[in-house]
């Protein structure tokens, strides 16, 4: 039913015009620039010091597909995850709902032939743009840094963006159910909380039964396993479920988000 | 001194606190016997640039004073150093009988200044504005209550009293500012340009406002670059251009010095050399769009005019306004 | 008669009153998850570090480094917004309160803050078994001056600046950098020593080293006075540049 109607409706032209005004508006000025280079760093800065920091005090890790890596190795591709989530969060979050409520971007773009959706899948290759400067850029850190072969660095990429794309169409969905930037303090709240929580700084054995099970259902997790079980080099059929958990995620956001954008803005 | 003013009627009865208000002033103006505001040379300079070059002031307890100007004329600079937030360069300038710069805080305690733009807390409901702004003045708590509630009656704005001040229509959020001013209970209230960007009908009952203010012996001070609200509101006006005073008094005094009673605004078809034609019926000043024809008796100039076979698209004739006084000094117009 | 200084803080606790909701979440909760993810799932696998375990070893530096943060945070969006779009400060000005007053309101509005957070963080991991010394009952006191030594030049730096990007740099290569590195999660001599200094220079670092010697009832590794006059250097030199910037985006 999804591709009909994508078939059926979208436009490539149209929907690459509303990645072209993104692109567009990034001439807006340096602060811009700064912010987005700024974002990168902090997962950089988060895996030299808990990875290798306090991974010279952890020394190794047993995977659960066995074989002992230094933890700086085990938190790296974490961050990755975290990385590509926050990039596309960011963008689909904060961006999209002030382009959505206050700078009525999308409602100038809707009197034109543009479709909710195509604003939808435009703003998410936006996101996803920005999303993969990060982890390209991470990956780069990665293998410079010896926690990830050039090949595991090649097969955790595309891994990466799957997790950007994911995260972006929720991002997307969320904005629209926001009221008002206080709703942002609760979104970075759970954001901090996946980020803690996810198998990303110990393995989510460690984590006591009832919580690992809750854990299990969370989106980063699934990113986070994915993403390692490719760069450490240990991909397994379990990786598949991992990836079809962010497949759905990724439809499910883009399709509620255009139909929200329908329902607010096309009335 | 001009201790002229309006305070002797000292307002409608039964608006007790203000009655009290009124009663301040009078003792400050009593026991001091001195001007409120007092300045001799008073200088403010920014860098290489002069903003107030040289200016004399007296203005005593119970007047409504008013600074006439242009945009850029030293009016705000020079209210900024009444209100003792910006130190004179040089010259001499005392406030309320003492030096701005080793008393300010007192002084200030004892000012009501309400800033040409509003810095009202969007974060507090309109009656915590004002509380909270009591306390910066030391009032007690009960006190600041006390004050807050008959400020809101002053400001009508009691039935927003628990609201935020965001949803406010301009002139409302002016009013409480104009309110927040008085919670101390002033003895010289500062309006910087109080009705700049608020529409006729929200100036109109703003002047209502400051009127009943100075009926009730407040002494004001206010900048405005608006003829009809210089002559609302102001017993005595210095019209300032360039950082100096070109001229002061009463707005009718004024009108009288420097222009006549009467002036006729004539508009021509074309755009040919009609100021010369008119020479000789009164003072003429050309404008880009109309020529200003001063005169004693306006319909006798008109009377003339035709005379002379000219034949104006339009003819107006009206009395003289502090607008034509300051063309007459400055050769250009307030508000452009 | 009521100070100036004291209306200035009550107008604070005012709006802080319409706000706080934000705050929880960064006061309360953030520093308690840091302990659970990092300090118990990281810590099972750490061994002991300094004698104690790793959960005993993060808690002083966690509770320093939240101090630190809630002063820069606080310190940064109100402080710019309070001269450039509620005009707050101006508001001030034209009233009795002197720029002391205002500094000192506001400082102490911090603290009142930090010290909230700092009890209530030292209640909870007393509970989890993380204090081991009586010397303990000093933290709140370091969490103070690590706030002032913080929040003081910030907001010196927010009445200085005009756009608030800077605060997103500020952020990212300030803030975080020195909550990750000042020795929270571990011992600064596993950094290179090209970059130790950096540490050293973080007032952050003096006050974990502070709360650490707190808790643990071990010595700091420089002498609790230097550590102490580290921290009164930053929060003096921060007052004088507060001061200087306050009076003149306030006057002229």
């Amino acid at each position: 039913m999804v591709t009909t109607m994508l078939a059926a409706r979208v436009s490539p032209g149209r929907v690459g015009a509303v990645l072209g005004r993104n692109v567009a508006a990034l001439r807006t000025g340096p602060s811009y620039w700064l912010v987005l280079l700024s974002g990168f760093f902090e997962p950089v800065l988060y895996l030299l010091s808990i990875g290798v920091g306090v991974g010279a005090l952890v020394g190794g890790l047993e995977l659960p597909g066995g074989g002992v890596v230094d933890y700086a190795v085990f938190v790296a591709p974490a961050m990755l995850a975290v990385s590509a989530m926050s990039g596309a969060l960011s963008e689909t979050t904060f961006n999209f709902f002030f382009k959505m409520k206050y700078s009525k971007t999308f409602e100038a773009v809707l009197a034109t032939p543009v479709r909710p959706l195509e604003i939808a899948l435009g703003e998410l290759s936006w996101a996803l743009v920005r999303s993969s400067l990060y982890t390209g850029a991470f990956l780069v850190v990665m293998v410079a840094l010896g926690l990830t072969s050039p090949v595991g660095a090649l097969a955790a990429f595309p891994a990466a963006l799957l997790v950007g794309v994911a995260f972006g169409g929720v991002g997307m969905a969320i904005s629209t159910l926001m009221r008002g930037w206080q709703d942002f303090d609760l979104l970075t709240t759970g954001q901090f909380a996946l980020f803690l929580f996810s198998g990303t700084f110990s393995p989510v054995r460690d984590y006591p039964a009832v919580m690992e099970a809750v854990v299990a259902v969370t989106p980063l997790f699934h990113a986070v396993e994915l993403v390692r079980g490719l760069a450490v080099g240990q991909p397994g059929w379990g990786l598949l479920g991992h990836a079809a958990y962010l497949v759905v995620m990724a439809v499910a956001g883009l399709v509620f988000a255009a139909r929200r954008i329908q329902r607010t803005l096309c009335v | 001194m001009r201790a002229e003013g309006a305070r002797a009627g000292s307002g409608p009865g039964g608006v007790k606190p203000f009655a009290e208000l009124s009663q301040a002033s009078v003792t400050v103006a009593g026991v001091s016997e001195q001007p409120l505001i007092y300045a001799r040379g008073l200088v403010k300079r920014f860098g290489d640039f002069t903003a107030v070059d040289g200016i004399d002031l007296d203005v005593a307890a119970g007047e409504a004073f008013g600074f006439l100007g242009p945009n850029g004329a030293g009016k705000s600079s020079t209210m900024r150093m009444i209100s003792c937030v910006s130190m004179p360069t040089s010259g001499e300038l005392r406030i309320l009988g003492m030096d701005p710069v080793r008393d300010g805080s007192r002084i200030r305690g004892r000012l009501g200044v309400c800033p040409q733009l509003d810095n009202l807390d969007p974060d507090l409901s309109v009656r915590e504005n004002l509380t909270t702004y009591a306390r910066y003045f030391g009032l007690s708590r009960a006190e600041a209550r006390r004050r807050t509630e008959e400020l809101l009656d002053f400001a009508q704005l009691r039935e927003k009293a628990s609201g935020a001040v965001e949803p406010l229509s301009g002139g409302m959020k002016r009013r409480l500012t104009i309110a927040r001013a008085l919670v101390n209970d002033p003895d010289l209230v500062l309006l910087d340009e109080p009705t700049t960007g608020l529409d006729p009908q929200a100036r109109h009952l703003l002047w209502e406002r400051l009127f009943r203010l100075k009926q009730r012996g407040t002494t004001l001070v206010l900048t405005t670059h608006y003829m009809d609200e210089a002559e609302q509101l102001c017993d005595r006006l210095v019209v300032m251009d360039g950082g100096r005073i070109v001229a002061q008094g009463s707005p009718r005094s004024l009108i009288e010095t420097y222009s006549t009673p009467e002036v006729v605004e004539l508009r021509f078809p074309d755009e040919a050399d009609y100021a010369g034609k008119l020479e000789g019926i009164g003072r003429v000043d050309p404008l880009p769009d109309r020529i200003l024809l001063y005169a004693e008796d306006g319909d006798a100039a008109v009377a003339e005019v035709h005379r002379r076979g000219l034949a104006p698209s339009s003819v107006l004739v009206r009395r003289s306004s502090l607008e034509d006084v300051f063309l007459q000094l400055t050769g250009r117009t307030l508000v452009d | 008669m009521a100070h100036p200084t004291v209306a200035v803080l009550e107008r604070h606790l005012f709006l802080y009153r319409r706000l706080w909701r934000a705050s929880v979440f960064s006061s309360f909760v953030l520093p308690v998850l840091f302990l659970v993810s990092i300090g118990m799932g990281v810590g099972g696998h750490v061994g002991r570090i300094g004698g104690v375990d790793y959960l005993a070893w993060i808690v002083p530096g966690v509770m320093a480094s939240t101090a630190f943060q809630m002063a820069i945070g606080e310190s940064t969006y109100s402080v710019l917004g309070d001269f450039k779009w509620v005009r707050g400060y101006h508001a001030m000005r034209a009233t009795p309160v002197e720029i002391r007053d205002m500094l000192a309101g506001w400082l102490l509005y911090i603290l009142l803050r930090v010290e909230i957070a700092a009890v209530v963080f030292l209640g909870v991991t007393g509970l989890f078994g993380a204090l081991r010394s009586p010397w303990a009952v000093v933290t709140p006191l370091v969490a103070a001056l690590v706030a002032v030594a913080a929040a003081a030049p910030v907001t010196a730096f927010a009445a200085s600046i005009e756009h608030d990007s800077y605060f997103a740099l500020l952020f990212r290569f300030v803030m975080i950098p020195s909550t990750l590195f000042a020795g929270v999660f571990f011992p600064v001599e596993q950094l290179p020593a090209a970059v130790r200094p950096l540490a050293y220079v973080s007032p952050l670092w003096h006050g974990v080293e502070l709360s650490r010697a707190a808790t643990l009832g071990g010595a700091p590794p420089w002498p609790a006075a230097v550590h102490v006059a580290c921290l009164v250097v930053f929060a003096v030199v921060g007052l004088v540049w507060a001061r200087a910037a306050f009076r003149t985006r306030l006057q002229d």
